[in-house]
Formats: structure tokens, sequence, C-alpha cells
């Protein structure tokens, strides 16, 4: 037994590697990414490790896996277990024979998602199992039981951490690896796994058969537990538990509920023992419905009559100004503290020398205010704040919302913009659409080989494999010219002429034009050694005119009426091509 | 409640609040502590605003409350004031007089205060301020300023610094050991004793 202090997703990792894993697949999504992003870096890992190219993929393989007997790990983020919820439904149909765990962490706040979506919901709409652990040590104990659970029920196991679980640290004590010893081996069975009407109906029942002793177990392992200490119950989940259980005042019960779908007959007679029930929870009012259902006449404090938010992420001074409010607790031991005001914001931003800001630059000197420019999820939404992000839905919407803006509102010019994964995720499918049905717009692909936001992970175009294995990268443009597009065009972002004058040669064609706007991650650059050289600003020549400024590089910093170029420079070049006077040049040359 | 001692680190993304953050687990496993804490990840990284939250003797959740810190460890100076509301009456401040402007300033045109008004505002916390980069320039390298800065708040943990020191050791990179060390001890040096 080895103590270590590891972040949520790196037990989580250590904890499939307990459980003597045979297959991982995902789709990096913060905050899932770090637990394949640590099980690819295992040498001789005994398993099949693979970063997929989206979330629908990722669980597909990983359910054959299952089928041939072998435990399987697949995860993403909540947002991307909506990608994933056409197999996820059928998958707890057909079942599995080896443990399947879905890993889908959910982001209370969106600290970096477009939605606060509960994956819970989906456990409760696909009839599968859900653990939801409160906190790191816990989310390591119950994967190995995840995986057990799998197999005894032959279903998938949805696993729900959240950023607080998953971007959380604690001093873990971990058990053993064990090393995969199964062969994987599929047995045919139609029945099973070909969902024909004839047997889906047959599945469907087998499904809801399985409920009850389901219910009954999860009690039994433990995940949902009752204390009776008093007249009066919190009941909570997931990392509310533990911020209740830092409050709890004595003579107060408590439950906690680790585990969907909770035993309505136990839950129950849990709350006929109380004449007053609050719940904690985070997002939806999963645990509260239930217990609203069993609660009789006992009254239930939550969300669904205005006790509890809905929205946003719990912490101890929330719940407790929740609990003083239902009468749980006398008063709150946190005083309000007010931010400091009018500070000036930092808000995450393009890092100095990145090509996306150069790309964003020439695409509005070139398409102007009035253009609409739908884009996507990546680093790239940070061009928000550059004014070149007009709309943002979901992965791959990009090239879909522009190519309906583009039929709807005819006289402005559309041009959208869309990361390499995120292309290779579902943008393709957007890109064939867009072509076959005649939309005037222009897609530029800013590609910088890999998937940046989460934390560099490889994808098809970066010509690695999870494990680190070289491979052939997809050609982006024979992929966009095969889906019909005629005009395609790769070219250097930090060549800002070249960049200007192949946009003005999209603007001047109709029909989709596809500019593949190419060059390696800054953050990349700088790691494999990269070194260009840094620029500074010969205050001889600057004259204040603020046009490197407004190019928003956080590299450039203005002072005494005067631009300088700070420690952060990368060597792009790229102001040094902006400035009207020539003022800015390499260091050490004149 | 159990009493936990509740650190905050803040700073920009890519000044090593995560290796800091690391340092103070290693050191807590090494005194058989307990201990939790909650980082910021993903969007945050891209030279935004960050905060590390790290509950030494932590049992429960790894938030701190507004109002509550023990110790707020700064990287910028001007993050140092943007979650100074964290700190509880009495608590401790270490910061770095160092400030990068947010482009914020530049690109919105948001005024941004100046070094002495920061600093008149922190003064009702007694904060720590150091010269991080220079010091850690001395040590042998400007990137080791998240250590510099944790030597001088060394006096307000309630860790052996021995147990840091051998932390620190352990977690930076091999070829930097040397410079690390002698950052800690320079950092040490510049803080103040209670």
């Amino acid at each position: 037994m080895e103590r270590q202090y590891l972040l949520g997703n790196e037990a989580i990792a250590h904890a499939c590697l307990e459980s003597g894993i045979g297959f991982v697949s995902g789709y990096p999504g913060t905050p899932s990414s770090e637990v394949v992003d640590v099980l690819r870096t295992v040498k001789d890992p005994g398993y099949h490790v693979e970063w997929s190219v989206n979330e629908k993929v990722a669980l597909e393989n990983a359910l054959a896996a299952a089928w041939s007997g072998l435990r399987a790990i697949c995860t993403m983020k909540h947002v991307g277990l909506n990608v994933a919820a056409d197999p996820l439904m059928t998958s707890a149909y057909t079942g599995v024979t080896g443990g399947f765990v879905i890993l889908s962490a959910d982001d209370p706040f969106a600290h970096s998602s477009q939605n606060e979506q509960d994956t819970r919901c989906y456990a409760h709409f696909a009839r599968l199992p859900c653990l939801d652990p409160a906190g790191v040590q816990e989310a390591h104990d119950m994967i190995p039981a995840a995986f057990a659970i799998s197999e005894e029920f032959s279903l998938p196991v949805i696993f729900r951490p959240t950023t607080r679980i998953c971007h959380s640290k604690g001093d873990v004590t971990l058990g053993k690896a064990v090393p995969n010893t199964r062969k994987g081996e599929f047995h045919k069975d139609p029945r099973q796994y070909v969902v024909i009407p004839a047997h889906t109906r047959i599945l469907h029942k087998k499904l809801n058969e399985k409920q009850p002793a389901l219910k009954k177990r999860l009690v039994e392992l433990g995940f949902n537990h009752a204390t009776v200490a008093g007249k009066t119950a919190v009941i909570a989940s997931g990392i509310g538990a533990s911020y209740v259980q830092e409050l709890l005042p004595k003579g107060v019960s408590f439950m906690k509920i680790g585990a969907y779908p909770i035993d309505e007959g136990w839950l129950g007679e849990f709350a006929r023992k109380h004449e007053k029930i609050l719940v904690i929870e985070e997002l939806a009012p999963v645990v509260e419905e239930a217990v609203r259902q069993v609660a009789g006449c006992v009254p239930v404090f939550g969300k669904i009559n205005g006790y509890a938010p809905y929205e946003g992420e719990l912490n101890p001074a929330i719940v407790a100004a929740v609990m003083v409010k239902a009468g749980f607790l006398k008063e709150n031991p946190f005083a309000t503290r007010d931010a400091v005001q009018n500070l000036p914001p930092r808000p995450p931003i393009l890092c100095a020398g990145c090509h996306h800001r150069a790309a964003f630059y020439a695409m509005k000197k070139v398409f102007g205010e009035l253009a609409i420019y739908p884009s996507d999820i990546g680093c790239y939404t940070l061009g928000l704040q550059l004014g070149a992000v007009d709309t943002t839905i979901c992965m791959g919407a990009s090239i879909t919302v522009g190519s309906g803006l583009a039929h709807s509102d005819a006289t402005r010019d559309v041009v959208c913009t869309i990361g390499d994964s995120t292309f290779l995720h579902t943008g393709v499918q957007g890109l064939m659409n867009a072509v076959y049905n005649g939309a005037n717009m222009t897609v530029v692909i800013l590609d910088n080989r890999i998937t940046a936001m989460t934390g560099h992970q490889p994808n098809p175009n970066t010509g690695l494999t999870a494990a680190g294995v070289e491979t052939p990268p997809v050609s982006l443009d024979a992929l966009c010219r095969a889906c019909g597009a005629t005009f395609v065009e790769t070219i250097d972002p930090y060549d800002m002429t070249g960049m200007l004058n192949v946009l003005e040669a999209a603007k001047a064609k109709p029909g989709v034009k596809v500019i593949i706007a190419k060059q390696m991650c800054v953050i990349v650059a700088r790691r494999t050694g990269v070194k260009r050289g840094r620029y500074v600003v010969n205050p001889e020549i600057c004259i204040g005119c603020g046009t490197c400024v407004r190019f928003g590089c956080p590299a450039i910093e203005f002072a005494d009426k005067m631009a300088r170029i700070n420690d952060l420079c990368s060597g792009c070049a790229v102001c040094a091509r902006l400035c009207p006077t020539g003022a800015i040049a390499k260091e050490g040359r004149k | 409640m159990t009493k936990s001692f509740d650190i905050l680190i803040v700073g920009i993304g890519g000044q090593g609040t995560i290796l800091a953050s690391n340092i103070l687990g290693e050191a807590c496993l090494r005194e058989g502590r307990h201990v939790k804490g909650a980082e910021t990840h993903g969007m945050a990284q891209r030279g935004g605003s960050v905060e590390t939250h790290i509950r030494i003797d932590g049992e429960f959740g790894p938030l701190i409350v507004p109002g509550t810190a023990d110790l707020l460890v700064s990287f910028d100076l001007l993050e140092a004031l943007r979650y100074s509301h964290y700190l509880r009456e009495g608590g401790k401040m270490v910061v770095n007089r160092h400030m990068v402007l947010p482009t914020s300033v530049f690109t919105q045109k948001i005024p941004a205060p100046k070094e002495e008004e920061i600093a008149a505002q922190l003064s009702r916390f007694a904060p720590c301020i150091i010269d991080a980069d220079q010091i850690a320039v001395e040590a042998g390298s400007a990137l080791a300023q998240n250590v510099v800065i944790l030597g001088a708040a060394s006096w307000s943990i309630p860790l052996k610094a021995e147990s840091l020191l051998e932390a620190v050791k352990k977690l930076v990179p091999p070829k930097t050991v040397a410079v690390n060390t002698k950052a800690f001890e320079l950092g040490r040096a510049a803080g103040t004793a209670p």
C-alpha cells in the first residue's frame, strides 16, 4: 500500500491499472483528459490505448473490447457523452461480458465547458448504474468496484467524477497494479449483439429486470449508506457530501448517495424516520426527485422548492447557506467576503506567438466587421477576445452553423474557424454537407497538428498514436477535396502577406473555400526546442501608434507611450510584419 | 469542523502553481499528514489567472472558502490583490513584487493599479513582499521564482522546512536541483520568521 499526493484523474488511472485493464479509449475533454494521458504513458502496458477521433468512436471501440471479455474504459467529458449517446443507449441493451466503465466527467460551474449538464441523467435515461465519488480516495476505490459491478450485472457502468474530483488532489492510498491477463475473445451471439427489433424487445425487458437486484447491490456494497442520529436528515451526493460532512451538526442524520439507481425501499425507510430532510447535490435534482417520490408527508428541502441552486458549483459556503436557510444549521460559519472590485481581468488568452491570433487578424482584415465568424471548441475559442468568434455551440458546429447562416443571410460573408482535432471529431460531416448543399462560405482550419486546449493529446493529424508510435497522418487537404471542396489552400499563418492573399482569393470565389492555416502549436514548439529568437522594439522608430498592441499578443506591452516586447516573445515575427514604421526587428539586428 | 491549515496559491498560468502544490503535497506525505487540494486546469493555463487550494490536515472537501485561508501565496502582485478576500483576519500573505500586466489593460484600455497602490491596499494584511525574480536570478534561473516564494512562505507553513526542501529536490527536474535548492534557501532567508 503506497501513499501518493495525486490528482483525482491520476488516482483513477492508477485504479484502472489495479483492475487489470485491457482496453483504454477516449476523447480529450477538460476535466477528464488526464486519465488517458496517464494510461498512455505507462511502459509495456499490456492493454490497447487510443485517443479516438470522437466520443462515439471511443465508446464503440471500448464496447467491442468489453464484448470480447476484456476490461475496458472509455473517457470523455459530459458534453462528449452527448456525442456518444447513440451507442450508450443501446449498449445498455446488449450489455457486456468484460467489465466496461464509461467515465464521463461533469463540470459544474462550466469552468471550461459550454454547458452544465448532469451525466447522472444519462445513466437514468439509459438505465445504467452510475457511480458518483465524493473525493479523490473514493474515486480511486470505486473504479475496481465499477468493473466488478459491470461484470456481475453484464452492464456498462457510468463513472461520473466532477471537476472537483478530477482536478483536486489528495494523499491517496494506492493498491498494486495488476497486469491484464485476459485474452480478448468474441463469441458470436446475434440475439445479444444484433439489435434488430425482434431481439431488442427481449433485451429491453432483460435490462429492466436487472434493476431491482442492482439497486439492492449498491446498498450492500456501501456506496449508498446512512447513519440515523436524530429527527432531521441531510442526504448528499458527490463532492457535496464532503462539504456537508465538514459542516454537519451533531444530532442530524446523514445519508450519502454514491451510486445510482437508488433503492427506493431503502431510501423510503430512512426518509420515514425523519421529520425534515435536506438534499444537497450538484447540478440536476436527481437524488432529490428520488427522495420526494418516497418521502410521503416528510418535508423535503432542496432545489425544487428553491432552497438550493440548480446551477453552478457547490462549495462549503454555499452548502452552509443552504443549511441555514432550511434550518439545519444555526448560523453560517463563513463570513461573506467580497473580492476587490475593478481590477483589470486576466482571462485565459491565446499564447504569445500563437498562430491562431495571426489567422484571426488576417481574417478580420480581409472580411471586416460585417462578416459573420462562427467558431468551434478549442484554444481558438479564445479568439472571442479578438472579436473574431461570433458563435460557438459544440464540437464540429462551426461549419454547420456557418453553412446555415450562409443559406439564411446571403448578403454577408461567413468565415468559420475550426481546429484540426475538432475538424476530425465532427467537422468533416459538416464540410461534406456544406459543399454538397451549395453553401457560400470560407472555412479556416486552424491546424496546429495537436489537440492543444486539453493538454496536447495527439489526433490523427499529428502522426503519432496515444502510445507514441509513429503513424501516417491524415491529409487534411485530401480529406477536404474528397468532401468536394475545390478551393483548398494550405498556408503558414505567420506569413501575413500570403495569408491575406489567400483570404482575398477565397473571398472572390463562390462555394465552400477551405484554408488550412498550418503551423506548430507554440507550446509544442517550445517543448521541442524550436528557437526563433526574440523581437524588440526600436524606441527611436516607434511612433506609439498601438497597431502592435491591438494585435493582442501578451508579449507586447505599452509603456511610456511606446511599445515594448517582454519575455513571453516566442519570435513568431508577426508583429514585425504588422508594424507600419518597421520599428520591430529581431533582437541583435538593426 | 476539523481544523486544517488552508493555503491558497495564486498566480498566472505557467508560473508553476501546480509544481508548488505538488511540493506541499509531497512534504505532507513525508510528515504523514493528510492533505487535500484543488487546482485550475484547462483554459486558465493560457496566461489566465490561476488558483490552487491546499488544505494541510484536510479531511473533507478540497475548497477553501473566502475569508478562511490561513496563508495566501502569490506569484504576482496584482493576483495577490485579486484573491486577498480569501485570507482570514490575521492570515499571512507572501507575495512576489513582480507584476505582469494583463493584456486586457492594453486591448480594452482598462486602467491597471500601480505597484504602490496595490502595496498600499495589501498593507492591512502586513504582507511579506519579496523580489522573487531577482532572488531567482541570483540562485541561477529566473524560472525558480515559485520555489523562492515557497522558501519565503516556509516560515508560515506548518511543515518542517527540511520536508519542504526534500520535496523540492524530489520534484524539480534533476538538472535543476542545485539551482532550486539555492532558490529555496535564499527565499527562506528573504522571508520573515514569525
